[in-house]
């Protein structure tokens, strides 16, 4: 099959410049005029890839503009198109009339960096993160926007999507929920019980974490990392890591590899253990939750224990991991997991075995695959809506090219599909785990991490327990970070809930929700 | 039905007592709670929970004090979906300036008189967030605090043992 790549420079021409990207995944980089940054992203389009992810930088400390990012994926592809924006004009092609969550992107990339997508019909220029109470030229991502500054709140407002006529009415829910979750505002339109539009609006938790990645010794960024979304704490450690690694030329010791391995699982596991018990427990199936809390709180023990942190925040650092497996880990893990993996059957059968709760579970929510696929998805949304979508097994970085997950797919497109997809995950990982363990390397847990070069940048994708999360990093003229672009999987599954409410009934939105169970806080940023 | 009833008698009952060597980190900042509140809220506190901008780990942690290992209700503590029932606000940090509003009209919506504790290392003291356009730092920045328990996140531990030691004076 030709590669994005390829097919790229065929639609664009001779202007087409490859970049470098430092990487440990496979991607390329174009650079492409301006003028035809839509073309490409139609070619894009035409040739079935998914848009990963847009975003802006200021480069002005580099002597250059701004510039402007868009990251394709096909299967075990990543292309990285970027094209340049002078200073004094940063507009820019909108991508929306090609890529649906282009539109939440590029609103986002207006309202923080101040570029401005122009086009056919970008009508959707209301703030998205920063909200209407900021004035409306304050661009933190922008170099000269000081970090430590105290905006005014200025007089605003916001348009909301409404619907009118006989019998709709309008539910306002959030920011503060009833339950103990983050905040958002979700504002449903409805008709008697069916719910007939539902608009999200993020951004209450927006704590400036791109902005501050930038004031950061590049060494502790992955503290911060961490600290993007605490239940995907390994997941977005690692990423950033690989990322800094790539960029500075570290190559960890193979036995770090295992181990980092080991806490991506250990962390799918306990928060697929949770959503479970919590999806059951929104269809007043309490049993479940409490028994499955039950061995979430075993196995957060367990990494105490060993590892000295429930969630097992900072043991992923720059070049390695910071802390070994205890000498009898091994064996503590495999006799912990074994009565967890006996435990966990049972209380799943009684999961499967209720009529009442399936009732409740299928039929209920369905994103459909083409729209899973439109909306580029990610995670066990895509996979519970028939998208072969895991990057640990289409881009398989060391200990996974030779541990093999085992691709989950389901085609149901419901709540019981997402939960499914959990269940089935659990199973695998409790394996591969074993195999990990089976295999782990001696030796050394971390290598040396130098310094960055100068003016370079890296893109690296991991397999989250919630998705595919994306870090690219850049480096500024100094050695320093000049950009550090998170996008965590929620960005882009947060739309897949706007669809698949649609039609359902209130009361089965938390249901939905839950089933989704997607962050806020890696969302806002 | 008999697989359920079969799995609650095998599983008994999994409560832990409090350890009573746990160190509590608890600082209390606020004045000494009166002698009428303390036998007010004794054995009886409805908390509403507030993430003012946290990174949700603190809210694993407040989620896991629910579960049946911590089972926080047996203290009588008990998680409250409306801030007008609530005795005492959990506040989660950093403050994000997107909802600072949010936070203050939640603490205006609590009956007096009414406590707060700011959880975990950002609602300290802002963490590793600090204080910026974006961050409002600790949630004493933003309302009155009566008592912090820090840690990244703090563990059910702490924060049941911070609760009580809040209101048991």
């Amino acid at each position: 099959m030709t590669t994005l790549y390829d097919i790229m420079i065929t639609h664009v021409g001779e202007a087409a410049i490859a970049g470098a990207p430092r990487s440990q995944e496979p991607v390329r980089e174009l650079c492409i005029p301006r003028e035809v940054f839509e073309t490409g992203a139609r070619a894009m389009k035409g040739a079935g890839a998914r848009l990963v992810a847009e975003w802006g930088v200021d480069e002005t400390l580099l002597a250059r503009g701004f510039a402007l990012f868009a990251c394709y994926a096909r299967e075990r592809e990543y292309l990285l198109v970027r094209c340049d924006l002078p200073e004094a004009d940063p507009t820019f092609p909108s991508l929306t009339m090609k890529y649906i969550p282009a539109f939440r992107f590029e609103r986002q990339i207006h309202s923080l960096m101040g570029l401005v997508p122009t086009g056919h019909v970008h009508s959707d220029l209301r703030p998205w993160i920063k909200f209407e109470d900021w004035p409306p030229d304050a661009w933190p991502l922008r170099k000269s926007f000081a970090i430590d500054q105290r905006l005014p709140r200025v007089a605003g407002d916001y348009r909301w999507a409404r619907a009118t006529g006989e019998g709709v009415y309008e539910i306002p829910v959030g920011p503060v929920h009833a339950g103990i979750i983050e905040p958002g505002h979700f504002r449903f339109q409805a008709v008697g019980e069916d719910i007939i539009n539902l608009e999200e609006r993020l951004g209450y938790v927006h704590k400036g974490i791109e902005k501050r990645f930038e004031l950061l010794a590049p060494s502790d960024g992955a503290r911060l990392a961490g600290r993007v979304s605490g239940d995907s704490t390994v997941g977005h450690a690692l990423t950033y890591c690989r990322a800094l690694e790539a960029l500075c030329g570290c190559q960890p010791p193979e036995r770090a590899l295992w181990l980092r391995a080991l806490f991506l699982e250990l962390e799918r596991i306990a928060n697929h253990l949770g959503d479970i018990g919590a999806i059951a427990n929104d269809a007043a199936f309490a049993i479940v939750l409490f028994q499955l809390s039950r061995l979430k709180e075993r196995l957060l023990r367990l990494n105490h224990k060993l590892f000295g942190h429930r969630y097992l925040m900072d043991r992923i650092v720059p070049g390695g991991v910071s802390v070994d497996l205890p000498q009898d880990g091994a064996d503590r893990i495999e006799q912990e997991l074994s009565w967890l993996g006996g435990e966990f059957e049972r209380i799943i059968t009684i999961y499967d075995e209720s009529p009442s709760l399936e009732d409740r579970l299928r039929s209920t929510g369905i994103l459909t695959p083409e729209l899973a696929l439109e909306l580029g998805t990610v995670g066990y949304v895509a996979r519970a809506s028939g998208q072969h979508l895991d990057c640990r097994i289409q881009t398989p970085f060391p200990p996974y090219d030779r541990i093999q997950p085992r691709e989950i797919v389901l085609n149901s497109c419901d709540v019981h599909a997402r939960a499914w997809v959990r269940v089935e995950e659990i199973r695998d990982s409790l394996r591969l785990i074993i195999e990990l363990l089976d295999s782990l390397p001696s030796g050394e847990i971390s290598a040396r991490c130098g310094p960055l070069p100068k003016d370079s940048s890296s893109f690296s994708v991991v397999e989250g327990w919630r998705g595919e999360i994306v870090y690219w990093l850049q480096s500024g003229a100094q050695g320093e970070i000049n950009r550090c672009m998170i996008r965590d999987p929620s960005s882009v599954n947060w739309l897949g809930l706007e669809q698949a409410v649609l039609g359902n009934i209130v009361p089965d939105f938390p249901l939905c929700n839950k089933s989704f169970n997607q962050s806020y806080s890696g969302n806002d940023l | 039905m008999l697989r359920i009833l079969h799995q609650i008698f095998r599983t008994g009952v999994v409560t832990e007592p409090l350890p009573e060597d746990v160190e509590s980190e608890v600082a209390i900042v606020g004045q000494r709670l009166e002698e009428a509140v303390r036998r007010r809220f004794r054995r009886s506190l409805a908390i509403r929970e507030v993430d003012a901008g946290s990174c949700n780990g603190c809210e694993l942690e407040i989620i896991a004090m629910n579960n049946p290992i911590y089972n926080c209700e047996r203290f009588g503590l008990q998680f409250t979906a409306s801030p007008r029932f609530a005795d005492l606000l959990l506040v989660t940090g950093p403050v994000s300036v997107n909802m600072e509003i949010a936070l203050q009209r939640t603490y205006n919506a609590t009956p007096d008189p009414k406590l707060v504790i700011a959880v975990g290392d950002c609602g300290c003291n802002g963490g590793v967030f600090g204080e910026s356009y974006a961050s409002l730092g600790a949630v004493s920045n933003v309302i009155p605090v009566d008592a912090v328990i820090p840690g990244c996140p703090p563990t059910p531990f702490d924060l049941l043992n911070g609760i009580l030691r809040l209101i048991e004076g």
